[in-house]
């Protein structure tokens, strides 16, 4: 693209006249000495191939009998290809037209910064690995647990803050005294009036998630005009008696324990105590239930299945933009470089605003480029393979399937059927050809 | 440099005090605050997951599993190389690291050779058809390489070649045959045609102006497709997963410890953190050919 060659002091010269003859024949030879070597790759590897793919998919599996439209019939009936076709559309949908639109704003916000350099080489970065790289790297951010998976640990850090999850998860009441589920809260089976103490037995709780600042429980006595009570871990080793708190069991402290009227609204809350007791002072006169509220046993995040059936694609749609925005973004500031400063100037000067300048000035100009970033982004995403067989799990590769992956997987992959196999190598094959002709039409324009 | 002319309030009106000039400057710092803090944000989210792999590569797999990467910004004491000394001691991987470095040297020096020898061709000689068969190439540039696997297996099989790297290095040649005689045509055909003509005149023979001439002042260009066909052929996964059992590039040797993923983090992270380790070094030293050669592909 830059300078191609010296400034000489020879004089130019003008080419003899072409004469024909013996000459024009040695010139001939010479030529097809330099393209033998190419032509004869070009052949065997792509040319006899192709045509060889063609006929082998009007074959059956064993390529002995001819079935004429069989295979193709096969790769619109198969749920899988279907399910192939089916995400393959997805991705022409989605991944061009947003990797051309992310690295058109990283182009034009790249030209803001002082450190641009520094910007561009981290996201063009990606595009110098493998794809089944890039794919392994996700993977691990995929991963669902929280402990393990980066983007479900920090989904779980926002989702802590917002809703954090319960102190006593697992919990299930000691004995038929406490009744309700875990997911409603837990009441005392019996109604209290003031002067009513409620011993809340829990089991089910591991030792290391009694909380720290926990001390023998103690039953306390009866509060004139209140209501009182105490949460414990009512288990000790050996078991102990249910319902009764004994030495060597532990309050609960930090429980939200609520008190309900009769017709189940909560009145009070209050917190117990590190020996798990706790008290509703001044309760007026009547009949009243004691529970501990729903969120004490909040189940903690889980992490997103994010490589599950349902969000395997989305997941690695956006790791596959993760590699190709840098090479948007690249070839957009390219193009940005050639569109003349005065043109952006003189619109600012007549009073455009930098949005107006974007919408109306640089993206019109920038038209011929972003068109180049999406057919390219259309012709790798009909063949795209290893990102998929990288990130998808094979328990859901039949759900995140492609045409090349679903094509691989036929051929090569265990069921071995040549004849389907080069049926969907013959669909991918019509669908680039459009490209093809586009990408001819521009070179003969050119010549 | 534009910048500074486009901001300079002197390019419109001359008349303008220092105070306005130092108040206009501060504005524009905090209108671009935005940006950058956008920006860094993108930026760093673009790196996490490259080092999220590197840093898992460092731990244990017991500790990977109790507290993902992050926790050695609070206990630095758990990164450990021991998983980097395991794989090197591993055979599998060490030999699979040897047949990916074969693959990618030969796979890169064939296709220029004889990609140039055409481009040379295509760009400087006369011949009947040339511009018909220059079109044959450009088609060639987009056939899925899913139309050769069969074919090409069968041949393989048939030929006794199956499942060797020089079948391997074959496959890559053509492959990347017509992106790189395209490249190359592209560029020989800016050459000065004086300087030929000169040489010709000098009664230097094609083959030597070949040599002697257009091989130099195409090295920019060849310097780029190199990089291009060495990361094509190093990160191919697919091609070694069809034409080969025994003959395994790392890419494939990780790919067969996918079944256990979670089981087999400790070998899997080290390993794909190798196999990238070359790409980028590559990448970085040789960026500005990288990215003209990308340019030059796709913006004509």
């Amino acid at each position: 693209m830059s300078g191609s060659g010296t400034v000489t002091g020879i004089p130019p010269v003008t080419p003899a006249p072409e004469a024909g003859g013996p000459g024009r024949w040695r010139k001939h030879a010479l030529a097809a000495g330099f393209l033998a070597p190419a032509a004869l790759m070009l052949g065997v590897w792509i040319v006899y191939p192709t045509i060889s793919t063609f006929y082998r998919s009007f074959f059956d599996q064993d390529g002995e009998k001819f079935v004429w439209f069989d295979n193709y019939q096969t790769l619109f009936s198969s749920d899988v290809i279907l399910t192939a076709i089916k995400n393959n559309a997805i991705w022409v949908l989605v991944v061009p037209a947003l990797v051309t639109a992310v690295g058109l704003v990283f182009a034009v916000l790249t030209e803001r910064i002082r450190w641009s350099v520094a910007f561009k080489t981290a996201v063009f970065m990606p595009m110098a690995i493998s794809a089944f790289a890039a794919g392994i790297t996700w993977r691990l951010v995929y991963i669902q647990d929280p402990d393990q998976g980066a983007l479900n640990a920090g989904i779980a850090v926002v989702k802590d803050t917002f809703s954090p999850g319960g102190v006593l998860s697992s919990a299930r009441p000691s004995s038929d005294a406490v009744v309700g589920t875990p997911g409603g809260g837990l009441t005392l089976d019996t109604a209290l009036e003031p002067g009513g103490v409620a011993p809340l037995g829990l089991t089910a709780i591991r030792s290391s998630d009694v909380p720290e600042d926990a001390v023998q429980a103690v039953l306390p006595e009866a509060l004139q005009g209140g209501i009182n009570g105490v949460v414990w871990r009512d288990f000790k080793p050996g078991g102990g008696t249910p319902g009764e708190v004994e030495s060597d069991e532990f309050g609960l402290p930090g429980v939200t324990v609520e008190l309900r009227d009769a017709d189940r609204r909560t009145l009070d809350t209050t917190t117990s105590a590190s020996d798990g007791s706790f008290a509703f002072e001044d309760v007026e006169p009547g009949s009243y239930r004691v529970a501990i509220g729903e969120k004490t046993f909040a189940q903690p995040f889980g992490g997103v299945t994010w490589l599950g059936e349902k969000l395997v694609t989305p997941a690695i749609l956006i790791s596959y933009l993760w590699i190709w925005a840098g090479f948007a973004m690249v070839v957009i500031v390219a193009g940005l470089a050639a569109i003349p400063r005065d043109t952006l100037e003189a619109a600012r000067t007549d009073g455009a605003t930098e949005w107006q300048v974007f919408r109306r000035v640089t993206v019109p100009l920038l038209a011929p480029v972003l068109t180049v970033v999406f057919i390219t982004m259309l012709i790798n995403v009909l063949k795209v393979f290893d990102i998929v067989i990288a990130i998808a799990p094979g328990s859901v590769q039949d759900d995140a399937t492609v045409l090349a992956l679903q094509m691989w997987r036929t051929a090569f992959g265990g069921s071995n059927d040549f004849g389907v196999g080069s049926a969907i190598a013959v669909f991918i094959f019509l669908l680039v050809i459009p490209i093809l002709a586009l990408n001819i039409r521009r070179f003969r324009r050119e010549v | 440099m534009s910048e500074a002319a486009r901001l300079d309030p002197g390019v419109r009106g001359e008349a303008r005090t220092g105070d306005e000039r130092a108040s206009a400057r501060i504005l524009r710092l905090i209108g671009k605050a935005p940006v950058n803090v956008v920006l860094i944000f993108v930026g760093l989210l673009w790196l996490v997951p490259t080092l999220g792999l590197f840093l898992t590569s460092l731990l244990l797999p017991g500790d990977f599993a109790t507290n993902g990467w992050w926790q050695v910004f609070s206990e630095p004491s758990t990164l450990t190389f021991e998983n980097y000394r395991a794989i090197f001691e591993n055979d599998a991987i060490t030999s699979a690291l040897v047949t990916t470095i074969l693959i990618a040297v030969g796979g890169t020096v064939l296709p220029i050779m004889i990609a140039a020898l055409a481009g040379y061709a295509f760009a400087w000689l006369d011949f009947p058809g040339r511009d018909w068969l220059f079109i044959l190439v450009i088609a060639l540039l987009v056939v899925p390489l899913q139309m050769a696997l069969i074919p090409i297996f069968s041949l393989y099989n048939t030929l006794g070649i199956f499942d060797t790297v020089f079948s391997l290095i074959l496959f890559h040649t053509a492959f990347g045959l017509p992106f790189a005689i395209f490249l190359l045509r592209n560029f020989f055909i800016g050459i000065p045609r004086d300087l030929m003509e000169a040489a010709r005149i000098d009664g230097a023979s094609e083959i030597r102006i070949f040599v002697r001439l257009i091989l130099p002042l195409g090295l920019p260009a060849i310097a780029s497709l190199a990089i291009f066909q060495f990361l094509w052929t190093w990160n191919d996964l697919l091609v070694a997963l069809t034409f080969g059992r025994e003959t395994q590039p790392i890419t494939v040797a990780i790919f067969s410890q996918l079944r256990q993923f979670g089981a087999n983090i400790e070998l899997i992270a080290p390993a794909t953190f190798v196999s990238l380790v070359i790409p980028l070094a590559v990448f970085f030293a040789f960026q500005r050919y990288f990215v003209e050669g990308l340019l030059a592909g796709s913006v004509k």
